[in-house]
């Protein structure tokens, strides 16, 4: 069971949200509708897990990522979940290239996602645990961004595909599983990707980032 | 004025509105004649007066005289034709005459008279002929010209004669005093006998000296007044108009603008939030339904599919209404998030110092877009590049494709809709196509304001 803050200002949204989470047995301890809140609901009651929608009132912009990146400055290992509208990933690289690796679970996630609820629980969890989770479709236009120069143009396929569900913060059993291949060959894909692009081979978290680092290039 | 396209074939020029004309100006002589009278009197304004209507006396004298010559030359020899042309000239006499005019004016106003022509770009003496001819401002310069010969020419000497009648008596004493003991008839029929009776007509002249410098003044002012009428670039109507029609259609496009935010967020705020309430919804029903009926599970499955197609469509929707990434992160990481969905591999190159004005923001996207689906679909291109500066506080835009060119910029409504909203910010879209390629279209917009 987690203590869950949320923040999503469509009111109908936020009453699906707190009936998913408290459905799938979490406890919603805040469910508030502006960013401002937000930041005085999690003072107030230290969640274990932060949602939050990107575009929030009162600006109506980024406050909820913002917000999000505010939090995360001040409550160390604080997990934050964000939820977006958008697949631009403008958004997904602001929230990581602001945050720095390694304290508490991160995940940007696109807002439709909620409909298949089991795997938003999961991701959900994941997060809770101190994993980074990037939506899918944003790790694909982010992959599909590289142009000839970058070395990842060095990667096999399978390789991308290895390096697309790891950015979505799988392990390396749950990947052997979704390509349905041997966790060895898993481990031996991720090697050679590690190699190809000059990584560490360190594990999780900072895995995740530092893949996501390389493939959005520059920080912005 | 947005004139159509011009120049040089495949271009697309629509050139900013010209910036509104000054307004009426105020007369710096009435300026002065408004301060204490002793404060005027003493000042350099009666004497620059003075100088300003005698001046114009003589030159209006000359010009009168050149003018009748002219005229009655050219009406006698009309009939062997050489007349017709001596006719023409003296119509076109204003343009000399203002020209003179503008500059003697300088004497009585700080602030210097426009010229109201336009450039000639012809040396022909008979096309020069032609198009001043054609010209408003000429006509309205023999219009002053006639005013000068007739009004100022003949108001100024009789002020001058006033003045100088006044200056006379003003020193009869002396003259008295020079022409003694003979007696001294300064009004016909009444003797001066000594110098000291010469005394009252000396208050005489003084008090002529400063009605001479007051109507010195008017007449100056009143010169002044018809020069700025007549001798300068006017806002007649049309250009009024012009004026007005830029303005409103500024705000024409700030109300769209405007307009195409309230949809973006009434979709955001509506539509699509309703959709994902309801996938999750079905979310939730799937789940109650673990072990339930497999048709009602597979009718949910299909439910949650059409759901996301119709969020799918709808986000790109909203996305081609306004991008929030624009809004928020401004207009590279917006046009990086365009060329990532573009079918053509799209190097973008855009580093600018700081955001820019929004409307520069939103129009400039808008054209990279266009630009950029235009290359995707007609023009065989295998790649493209955008390319954006900031110099010297204008934006600078290129997107090059490397297809077989011969883009013609009129073909689609897309482009010069575009070019109409370049327009109103007072930038401009040109576009070049040679056959065979490359196509390039550039953006200048002016980002200062």
């Amino acid at each position: 069971m987690l203590r869950v803050v949320l923040a999503e200002d469509a009111v109908l949204l936020r009453a699906g949200l707190v009936e998913l989470l408290t459905r799938s047995g979490h406890e919603v301890v805040a469910a508030v509708g502006d960013a401002e809140q937000l930041v005085l609901a999690v003072d107030a009651s230290c969640p274990d897990i932060v949602i939050t929608d990107v575009r929030m009132p009162p600006g109506l912009r980024d406050e909820g990522l913002k917000a999000a990146l505010e939090l995360r400055a001040r409550h160390q290992r604080l997990p934050v979940l964000v939820l977006s509208q958008y697949v631009a990933t403008a958004y997904a690289t602001q929230l990581l290239s602001r945050d720095s690796a390694g304290r508490g679970g991160l995940g940007y996630l696109l807002k439709e996602r909620v409909g298949e609820v089991s795997q938003f629980m999961d991701t959900l969890r994941q997060v809770a645990e101190g994993q980074t989770v990037i939506d899918p479709e944003v790790v694909r236009v982010l992959l599909a961004q590289q142009t000839d120069s970058r070395p990842l143009n060095r990667l096999t396929p399978r390789e991308r595909e290895v390096l697309a569900l790891m950015a979505e913060g799988l392990n390396n059993q749950t990947i052997a599983q979704r390509l349905t291949v041997t966790e060895a060959s898993v481990v031996k894909h991720s090697g050679n990707i590690f190699m190809k692009l000059d990584l560490d081979p360190a594990e999780g978290n900072r895995r995740v980032l530092a893949v996501l680092a390389h493939l959005r290039g520059d920080p912005a | 004025m947005a004139e159509g396209p011009e120049g040089e074939r495949g271009v697309l020029d629509w050139r900013a509105p010209r910036p509104p004309l000054p307004t009426e100006r105020s007369v710096a002589v009435w300026e002065a004649m408004r301060q204490r009278p002793t404060r005027f009197l003493f000042s350099s304004w009666p004497l620059r007066c003075w100088a300003h209507l005698f001046s114009g006396m003589l030159f209006g004298l000359v010009v009168l005289l050149g003018l009748v010559l002219m005229v009655s030359a050219g009406v006698l020899l009309s009939v062997v034709g050489v007349g017709v042309l001596l006719l023409a000239a003296a119509a076109m006499a204003g343009v000399p005459v203002a020209a003179v005019e503008r500059r003697r004016l300088r004497l009585v106003e700080p602030a210097p008279l426009q010229n109201p022509h336009g450039p000639t770009l012809t040396t022909g003496g008979m096309s020069w002929m032609r198009s001043r001819l054609a010209e408003r401002a000429t006509w309205r310069e023999l219009g002053y010209t006639a005013a000068l010969t007739v009004v100022f020419t003949w108001t100024g000497f009789g002020v001058t004669a006033l003045l100088a009648f006044s200056a006379t008596i003003t020193v009869s004493p002396l003259i008295v005093w020079l022409l003694a003991p003979e007696t001294v008839m300064i009004i016909p029929g009444r003797a001066v006998p000594h110098p000291l009776a010469a005394l009252p007509f000396s208050a005489g002249g003084v008090l002529g000296l400063a009605v001479c410098a007051y109507l010195a003044g008017l007449l100056t002012g009143a010169q002044v007044k018809l020069a700025d009428l007549l001798l300068t670039p006017r806002a007649d109507r049309s250009q009024r108009r012009v004026i007005e029609l830029t303005r409103s259609r500024a705000r024409l496009a700030d109300a769209f603008e405007a307009e195409r935010r309230r949809i973006e967020r009434d979709l955001h705020d509506g539509a699509q939030q309703q959709l994902i309430a309801l996938s999750m919804t079905l979310g939730l029903a799937q789940m109650e339904l673990k072990d339930g009926n497999p048709a009602v599970a597979e009718l949910i499955t299909r439910g949650r599919a059409e759901a996301r197609r119709a969020q799918d469509q709808l986000r790109d929707l909203v996305r081609g209404i306004h991008p929030q990434v624009l809004t928020d992160h401004g207009l590279a990481a917006a046009v990086a998030e365009v060329a990532l969905r573009n079918p053509l591999p799209v190097t973008v190159d855009i580093d600018l110092p700081r955001r820019l004005p929004g409307a520069v923001e939103t129009t400039a996207y808008f054209t990279v877009t266009e630009a950029l689906a235009n290359a995707a679909k007609h023009s065989g291109a295998s790649r493209a590049t955008v390319v954006g500066r900031l110099e010297s506080e204008r934006l600078v835009l290129t997107v090059t494709d490397d297809g077989r060119g011969g883009a013609d910029p009129d073909a689609g409504t897309g482009l010069s809709g575009l070019a109409d909203r370049m327009a109103i910010l007072r930038g401009r879209l040109l576009v070049s196509s040679p056959v065979g390629g490359p196509t390039q279209l550039r953006v200048e917009v002016p980002c200062s304001a």
